[in-house]
């Protein structure tokens, strides 16, 4: 088990990949940046359970919190609202700097 | 096969009347042949249907109250919310749960856009509505909206936090104490702890006779 | 490409609040699952990839249960827990012998 590569308060961007098959990140979380805000656990990759396999070893598990107007940046109020996401280690990359 | 949509439909009392679906002949066909095999026992099958039938609301509001009127127990249920309704004799079974905290200033609300996964092991079956595609597909877009549609208006000043359950960890929301109920048992107070309240599409609220005045956010009961 | 059931931030109507009690083959449903699972037989995982491959319209016209057992026989067959021709045996059996 590898140790975690984001600590909390990370800007994160969320990897934009469209595979089919099984995947527990959400469509609307995708390309999508949050910030870190720490990790809940390490749990066998949903990925290769789905398909039958141990899906081991496993990997960390962060909560991230997206702002709701970077998820919906065209839609109106709820200002200080968001969105926290529970993503696995491999969908998540550092921010570019300079994005918001 | 009867196209319906994925919300409620009523349970019926002549429900023996009715033609019986593919999918309720394939249901005792699945567990006939499982029985049949010997890979599940007639105990077993027995035993988790009470335990099905144990579940409910009532065991996250006991958890609830007892944070409420003990602060200690409220630090061990933030840290772990297993192991603290296991002290209280309560089995909430070996998916983690995570207690989310509701302060003046902070509301939380709990969804599984992806599926419907839901503390079961807790709270007992999630209501049809956390299962439907309006509350899945809406909350996590406009929380206020949706919440509004339940009677719950938070100012607007109040950050609303959705937690999406895409990974192994279930939620519960750990409701503020609405003033008015102070001195109340741990009973008294479990009993105004809603499954809603327990979700975050609602906030607890005294019964109407005991209400002084317009009191904490309206929210439906 | 979003896919079907990964429906957050779509748009939709208001939300039907009516609620109805589990009905017993829905209960006889959780229950198997809850079995298969402890027993290792299937996996959660498992079972959310077989309702997401269900497909749109399966996916829409199915009720929350019935994608669960219809899902869930998909993972036995697969895995040759159960077998298709006994499957259908064992239905047809279930119908003839009435709720």
């Amino acid at each position: 088990m590898s140790p975690p590569r984001f600590p909390a308060g990370a800007r994160v961007r969320v990897r934009a990949l469209h595979p089919p098959g099984h995947c527990r990140t959400p469509f609307y979380a995708r390309g999508r940046c949050g910030v870190v805000l720490g990790v809940i656990d390490h749990q066998p990759d949903p990925e290769a359970r789905a398909y039958g396999r141990d899906g081991l070893p496993p990997l960390a598990v962060y909560r991230v919190r997206f702002e709701r107007a970077e998820l919906w940046p065209n839609d109106e109020g709820g200002g200080r609202d968001a969105v926290v996401v529970d993503l696995f280690e491999p969908w998540l990359e550092l921010a570019a700097e300079g994005t918001r | 096969m009867r196209g319906h949509h994925d919300h409620a439909h009523p349970h019926r009392p002549d429900l023996e009347d009715l033609p019986r679906t593919y999918a309720m002949l394939l249901t005792d066909a699945v567990a006939s042949l499982l029985l049949a095999k010997g890979i599940v026992t007639p105990d077993e099958l027995r035993a988790t249907l009470e335990t099905i039938d144990s579940r409910s609301p009532a065991d996250g509001a006991k958890v609830v109250a007892r944070a409420w009127v003990d602060r200690d127990f409220r630090a061990r249920l933030l840290a772990d919310v297993n192991a603290a309704a296991a002290e209280l004799g309560i089995d909430a079974g070996g998916i983690p749960i995570r207690a989310l905290e509701n302060r003046p200033g902070l509301h939380n609300v709990v969804v599984c856009t992806l599926c419907s996964c839901y503390p079961r092991l807790l709270l007992g079956p999630p209501p049809d509505w956390y299962k439907s595609r309006a509350y899945r597909s809406r909350v996590v877009r406009e929380p206020r909206a949706v919440l509004a549609e339940f009677g719950l208006v938070l100012p607007e000043e109040t950050e609303i936090l959705v937690h999406d359950s895409t990974a192994e960890l279930r939620y519960l929301v750990l409701p503020g104490r609405p003033p008015g109920t102070e001195g109340w048992g741990e009973a008294e107070l479990a009993a105004i702890v809603t499954r809603d309240c327990l979700i975050g599409t609602a906030v607890p609220r005294l019964p109407t006779a005991q209400r002084n005045g317009p009191g904490v956010a309206p929210g439906a009961a | 490409m979003r896919r079907h059931h990964d429906m957050g931030g779509e748009p939709a109507g208001a939300i039907d609040r009516h609620e109805h009690d589990q009905a017993p083959w829905e209960k006889k449903v959780d229950a198997i699952v809850r079995l298969l699972l402890a027993k290792r037989l299937m996996t959660l995982d498992e079972m959310r990839r077989g309702i997401e491959d269900l497909g749109p319209g399966a996916y829409d016209e199915l009720s929350y249960f019935e994608r669960w057992i219809t899902a869930t026989t998909n993972v036995l067959l697969a895995k040759g827990v159960l077998e298709v021709r006994e499957l259908g045996e064992a239905i047809e059996a279930a119908g003839a012998r009435g709720p």
